[in-house]
């Protein structure tokens, strides 16, 4: 119950500065505790006390199911809306005209005090409990176990497009070149598997957006963001109960 | 000698019951005018919608069908629900009867049987055309079945279905009515099993909140018993009108306590219909849009006239008036019925999508609803369904002449 309702206070007040600083302060834990209850599935017992599980870093990092845990923090704020990391995308994994694994969505709100427009990137949060998999009749789609990126056997798909019905976050396709349904794989066949660090969104941001990376690596910069007392971080959709592995925050 | 009487009297039956087959196929060659009229009619709009279905997959179903992106499904999947919800409805009418044991259901059971049968089977040929790679299916259901899907038990329990309805209405043919018992017991458990996961097809995607939660099976097998029962009032009616033969009394006492089974059923589905809405205005602000879009929105007409005017509250009126004997009157109600219930299936499934997962993220993007409307290649597959079912209870009736063999 209480994470739904820290949700929505994150969505709406956003601007911390309001805030009396004791209740920001207490407000950024809850947030910690919402990112936990995402962030690796398995970790909600470690997260319940915020207190406790931040005694030991080690034993928190543990909990994350896959190794590597690919993940993803979009920093909102960051983003100009030009659009490269769209045509990045488009042309590392030969992405059809009519389709997209990663969009940029805009939000106006007229009455803020300073930019009057946000843009919010999306693309599949490769979720641990993702309802695609969980749909998906011939395991087409299934979650890597090496690396917990939600990937598709084309050959397997049948074309029922239960997988696309039930994505919270509309992340998936109809691929008439291939006859199956198509997704963002955190570039995993054209890039990380060959050796590449970075998702091709990642790498063609201007603006550092999209900062990608292992999140059960102590050492790297989506740990360190996600597990940051000073930082507010969110999911998309939580009420789903997807438990997504794309975190968003400001700053 | 008991036992060899038994086995001659058995082998009698098995023959008298292929040789009222074969003066069955003779007798299907001899009709009136409406009655050829019917099924070239029905046969070509069936063969159209064969064209039609093979012409999408050749030019591509993106291009062919209304359905996209944000709204995948379309009214072939609402129309498959309509025909699977009818037999699985069909098959639990018609078992009340004779795997029951309640003998006022008996003279319905057969007919039931056998149009619970092409229902299903209408339900897989419109199906077809909408899964993009059904023969992949029928490989990887098997070799890489996916047990949490309930898309997968859905289709492996209907599978299993049509096996025990098909089995079970050749034995009836063949007058062994222990055998046919034992596998319409089977078939309801296997329709109820699969009919239910049909529901949760929709009520397990966690990411919809319309149709997310245990409301969804529930609410599928009730309305399976609705539309089983308008469907065999309407089509034993409409059998009787194509043989130009008067009911008898105990076929009468059968449409009888069948709208009864109807009465109740509406009434359910209407206190079930009246909770979605209560309880849904609870609940978030993309489950709220949903249902406004059918009490005030452009789904208002759907709703109102054709789910609850058309599918239930006439009927249910006219059922209460006709006190089970006006035929005329439980005929038309279950006509209705019919038409009505298509649209509560088209509803389910096309404004359970229409709130873009989007919305309450206040976007620019998707701050509208999204819309769906079938294509002209879809509204042909549908009608050739449709089609198939009329053309199939033609041919059965003078095949099986009337259905009639009595079963004890």
């Amino acid at each position: 119950m209480i994470p739904n309702r820290i949700k929505t206070e994150g969505l709406k007040k956003e601007d911390l500065k309001i805030v009396p600083d004791i209740e920001r302060r207490q407000f950024l834990k809850m947030g910690l505790l919402i990112t936990g209850v995402f962030a690796g599935g398995s970790i909600l017992s470690a997260t319940s006390i915020v207190n406790k599980a931040f005694a030991s870093v080690r034993e928190f990092a543990e909990k994350y199911p896959y190794k590597p845990h690919y993940s993803m923090v979009v920093h909102q704020d960051r983003c100009i809306d030009c659009e490269l990391c769209m045509t990045a995308c488009v042309k590392t994994n030969n992405v059809p005209t009519y389709g997209y694994r990663t969009k940029i969505l805009e939000r106006d709100d007229p009455k803020a005090a300073d930019r009057k427009r946000e843009f919010i990137p999306v693309l599949c949060n490769q979720c641990n409990t993702p309802p695609c998999v969980l749909g998906c009749p011939t395991k087409a789609t299934y979650k890597n176990h090496s690396n917990g990126i939600v990937m598709m056997e084309s050959k397997k798909c049948i074309g029922c497009k239960t997988c696309m019905a039930a994505c919270p976050y509309n992340a998936r396709y109809f691929n008439e070149e291939i006859g199956a349904v198509d997704k963002c794989d955190f570039c995993f066949s054209s890039r990380l598997s060959k050796g590449e660090k970075l998702t091709a969104c990642a790498e063609a941001c201007p603006a550092k957006v999209r900062i990608f990376g292992d999140l059960s690596d102590t050492a790297s910069d989506v740990y360190n963001t996600v597990h940051n007392l000073e930082k507010t971080v969110w999911v998309l959709r939580a009420e789903a109960g997807a438990k997504p592995n794309v975190f968003y925050t400001k700053g | 000698m008991a036992e060899n009487a038994t086995k001659t009297a058995e082998a009698t039956a098995i023959a008298g019951g292929w040789a009222g087959v074969r003066i069955g196929v003779l007798q299907a060659l001899h009709g009136t005018k409406g009655y050829y009229a019917a099924l070239i009619i029905s046969g070509m709009l069936f063969l159209a919608a064969v064209a039609a279905g093979l012409h999408a997959k050749y030019i591509g179903t993106m291009h062919a069908y209304g359905a996209s992106r944000e709204v995948p499904w379309g009214i072939l999947i609402s129309t498959y629900v309509f025909f699977v919800v009818t037999s699985t409805g069909l098959c639990l009418v018609s078992s009340i009867g004779h795997v029951f044991g309640v003998k006022d259901f008996m003279p319905i059971a057969k007919r039931s049987v056998f149009l619970s049968i092409m229902t299903i089977v209408a339900g897989f040929f419109v199906i077809a055309f909408e899964i993009e790679n059904p023969f992949r299916m029928a490989i990887y259901n098997v070799i890489s079945p996916n047990l949490t899907s309930n898309i997968w038990w859905m289709g492996t329990l209907y599978g299993a279905y049509l096996f025990f309805m098909a089995v079970e209405f050749t034995f009836l043919v063949l007058n062994k009515p222990r055998i046919a018992t034992a596998m319409g017991f089977m078939g309801v458990v296997s329709g109820i099993a699969a009919h239910s996961n049909l529901g949760a097809v929709f009520g397990m995607l966690h990411g919809r909140e319309f149709w997310y939660g245990p409301y969804m099976p529930i609410y599928f097998i009730a309305s399976a018993m609705m539309s089983g029962a308008a469907t065999i009032i309407f089509f034993t009616w409409l059998a009787y009108k194509t043989n130009g033969e008067r009911m008898d009394a105990t076929m009468m006492r059968a449409l009888n306590v069948t709208t009864k089974v109807g009465i109740l059923l509406i009434c359910t589905i209407l206190f079930f219909t009246a909770w979605k809405f209560i309880a849904g205005f609870v609940g978030g602000e993309a489950k709220s849009a949903a249902l406004e879009l059918l009490l005030t929105g452009s789904y208002a007409f759907n709703f109102w006239v054709l789910e609850m005017a058309l599918g239930m509250v006439i009927p249910l009126a006219l059922f209460v008036l006709s006190r089970g004997q006006n035929l005329k009157l439980i005929a038309a109600a279950s006509a209705m019925m019919i038409f009505g219930i298509f649209f509560m299936r088209y509803d389910l499934v096309i404004v359970g999508q229409l709130v873009p997962v989007y919305y309450e993220l206040g976007v620019n993007d998707y701050a509208q609803l999204l819309s769906y409307a079938p294509s002209a290649h879809e509204i042909v597959i549908v009608l050739g369904g449709l089609a198939f079912v009329g053309l199939t209870f033609l041919l059965g009736e003078k095949i099986f002449s009337g259905h009639k063999s009595e079963i004890h």
